[in-house]
């Protein structure tokens, strides 16, 4: 407040003083402690996921031994020193096959997510924009959609060779009708957006629009399916090679080592144990990253679940 | 309402014929050669042939796909390659077990998830919220067979109170019946359960917030009145939904959930059709779970209108 305000107050007419200030600065966390402050289920999820990439890239330096090597005269040891998660029906180091077997659902996770997310940008992009294609594909989508995901997988996966791209590959035909239904429907609503209409009454060109104005705007939801569909990959593809139709049963994947440890689980629990947590914690990780990254990129979705 | 059920029907035929040229095209559309896949590493190159014939990939696809057609239309799904059965005659001898697993795993399912919903809605942002929706997204994460296997080891084996595998028939009597399903359908519905109370949690927030709530506790209704006959009844229908599309996660759980609770269903035929790569037998499963699927979500549209009168066509 400045002396020439009070000054020109006209005589009898005292100005109210100033407020003092009683709320304290906002202090801003920057930096990581901030991330961790405002998202911490993503921190959690990035945190669990980049341990097991660490795990997954160092597993020949983390005291591993060849996971594939057979030793028959060691078979089914309880965890101990020799072997930390015990050994299988073949003798092999459990420990050694679990942390081998982050490579597989990693990369088939994360290849699926991108993998299903750009084909499914692809074709609900082009279902959304154009008209007289819209029908036909969403009606194939719908068939696709109408064959539960793990049995479209397995009747992919009956008719080729056992091999982790064809595990990719089945597993990412099952998730794109889901991505296409999602872009399609955001692409829908964004075409009606004034902003698209000011954008066309501008002149600008179709694939101008598309990149520019509705592109960006399906990346935020995209990327969030993408996560639940990174973890959803992992689940089918240990699912797939549980029952034997998935990753050859010589790779050391997750869902290989329970369905060796199959027979035996009565007496030998660890054998499904020990991958089993890794599975579990890594899909879990996966699935707090999309929820903060669904909090953190729609709040209008966050309220609703 | 007749009209829209004729249409409804209609609507579904369109969807199955779809599904099942997909079904019918994966043998053309899977990489490599399927015949010699099917046929394994140890086949003679007639051998091989023999199957591409009985496969009918020797001829064109769509003459192939008119005659496969015609068959399935009559209800004819075609031989299973190893038995040598009809393949209508091999699900229909397994369909007891996993319909059971399937209902019980399903009554389960609504029993539990609903009120943990409508709670969590109720008392919103409380530790039982958060446990609640904690476990939601546990339940999202653990794949079935690694419940299945958990509850078998702790419930079964250590405790001793029910049965670790095996299926008994309804035949036999109802308890040693749903004795031997109780653990597969916790395990089966576990996912389910979280889906379901995740999705009548988030309705149940929008309903509550909704003035009829506050006139119905102005008037002195108590909050079980609240919460169940004014909030859950107008919160069904988006519940109902997640129920029927929820049916897929039930059919693809029950392949593993019979493998782990050595159940004979259809579960375990799929896993051996595979394993012989018996492919008419599985293309027929997957048709048959298919169109399961479809008319499950053509009853859950039917019961929209049941549910909330406002819906008419």
């Amino acid at each position: 407040m400045s002396p020439d305000s009070t000054h020109a107050l006209p005589p009898g007419v005292n100005a109210a003083p100033p407020l003092p200030d009683i709320l304290p600065p906002v202090r801003e966390r920057r930096g990581i402690s901030g991330f961790v402050w405002r998202h911490p289920t993503m921190a959690i999820g990035i945190a669990l996921l980049g341990l097991m990439a660490l795990v997954a890239l160092l597993a020949p330096w983390l005291g591993t031994v060849d996971p594939t090597a057979l030793a028959p005269a060691k078979r089914t040891r309880e965890p101990g020193a020799e072997f930390w998660f015990g050994s299988d029906g073949f003798g092999r180091d459990i420990y050694s096959r679990v942390l081998y077997g982050a490579r597989v659902s990693l990369l088939v996770g994360f290849a699926v997510a991108v993998l299903a997310s750009l084909i499914g940008l692809a074709i609900g992009m082009v279902s959304g924009y154009v008209r007289f294609v819209d029908g036909l594909i969403m009606r194939i989508m719908d068939g696709m959609m109408s064959i539960p995901p793990i049995l479209l997988a397995i009747a992919l996966m009956a008719l080729t060779r056992a091999s982790v791209e064809n595990v990719i590959m089945a597993i990412t035909l099952a998730e794109i009708p889901r991505v296409s239904r999602l872009v399609r429907g955001v692409v829908l609503t964004l075409r009606e957006q004034p902003y698209v209409d000011a954008a066309i009454a501008a002149g600008t060109s179709t694939p101008r629009i598309i990149l520019r104005h509705i592109l960006p705007n399906t990346i935020a939801p995209l990327t969030v399916q993408a996560t639940y569909i990174c973890g959803s990959a992992m689940i089918i593809e240990s699912i797939l090679s549980f029952i034997g139709a998935g990753t050859p049963p010589i790779i050391p994947s997750w869902g290989n080592i329970m369905a060796d440890g199959r027979t035996l689980w009565q007496v030998k629990p660890y054998i499904i144990f020990f991958p089993a947590i890794f599975l579990s914690v890594t899909v879990l990780a996966v699935n707090l990253l999309g929820d903060g990254l669904r909090d953190a990129l729609d709040p209008r979705m966050a309220k609703r679940l | 309402m007749l009209g829209y059920l004729v249409r409804r029907i209609l609507a579904t035929i369109p969807v199955m014929a779809f599904v099942a040229l997909f079904v019918f095209s994966l043998l053309y559309i899977a990489p490599g050669d399927p015949a010699a896949v099917i046929a394994g590493d140890q086949a003679s190159p007639e051998d091989v042939e023999k199957i591409r014939k009985s496969l009918g990939l020797d001829r064109p696809f769509l003459v192939r796909f008119t005659e496969w057609s015609g068959q399935v239309l009559t209800g004819n799904l075609g031989t299973s390659m190893f038995t040598g059965l009809p393949v209508t005659e091999l699900i229909r001898q397994r369909v007891e077990p996993t319909l059971s697993l399937m209902i019980v795993t399903l009554i389960l399912a609504i029993v539990i998830a609903v009120p943990i919903g409508v709670v969590a809605a109720w008392k919103v942002g409380s530790w039982l919220d958060r446990a609640f929706m904690a476990f939601a997204v546990m339940g999202f994460s653990v794949p079935v067979f690694v419940v299945g296997y958990l509850l078998a080891y702790v419930f079964a084996l250590e405790l001793d109170w029910l049965p670790v595998q095996g299926y008994t028939a309804m035949s036999k009597g109802f308890w040693p019946w749903l004795e031997n399903l109780i653990l597969p359908a916790i395990a089966l519905g576990f996912v389910y359960i979280a889906l379901i109370a995740r999705i009548t949690r988030a309705t149940m927030l929008e309903v509550l917030s909704q003035d009829y709530i506050r006139t119905a506790r102005a008037k002195g209704l108590g909050e079980r009145g609240v919460l169940f006959l004014h909030a859950l009844k107008n919160a069904a229908v988006p519940i109902v939904t997640v129920i029927g599309i929820g049916v897929a996660l039930l059919i693809g759980g029950a392949v593993v959930t019979e493998s782990v609770f050595a159940i004979p269903g259809l579960g375990r035929l799929t896993i051996d059709a595979i394993v012989r790569r018996d492919y008419p037998l599985i293309q027929g499963i997957v048709l048959m779970f298919s169109f399961v699927y479809v008319l499950v979500n053509l009853i859950v549209d039917l019961i929209y209108t049941a549910l909330d009168p406002r819906i008419r066509y």
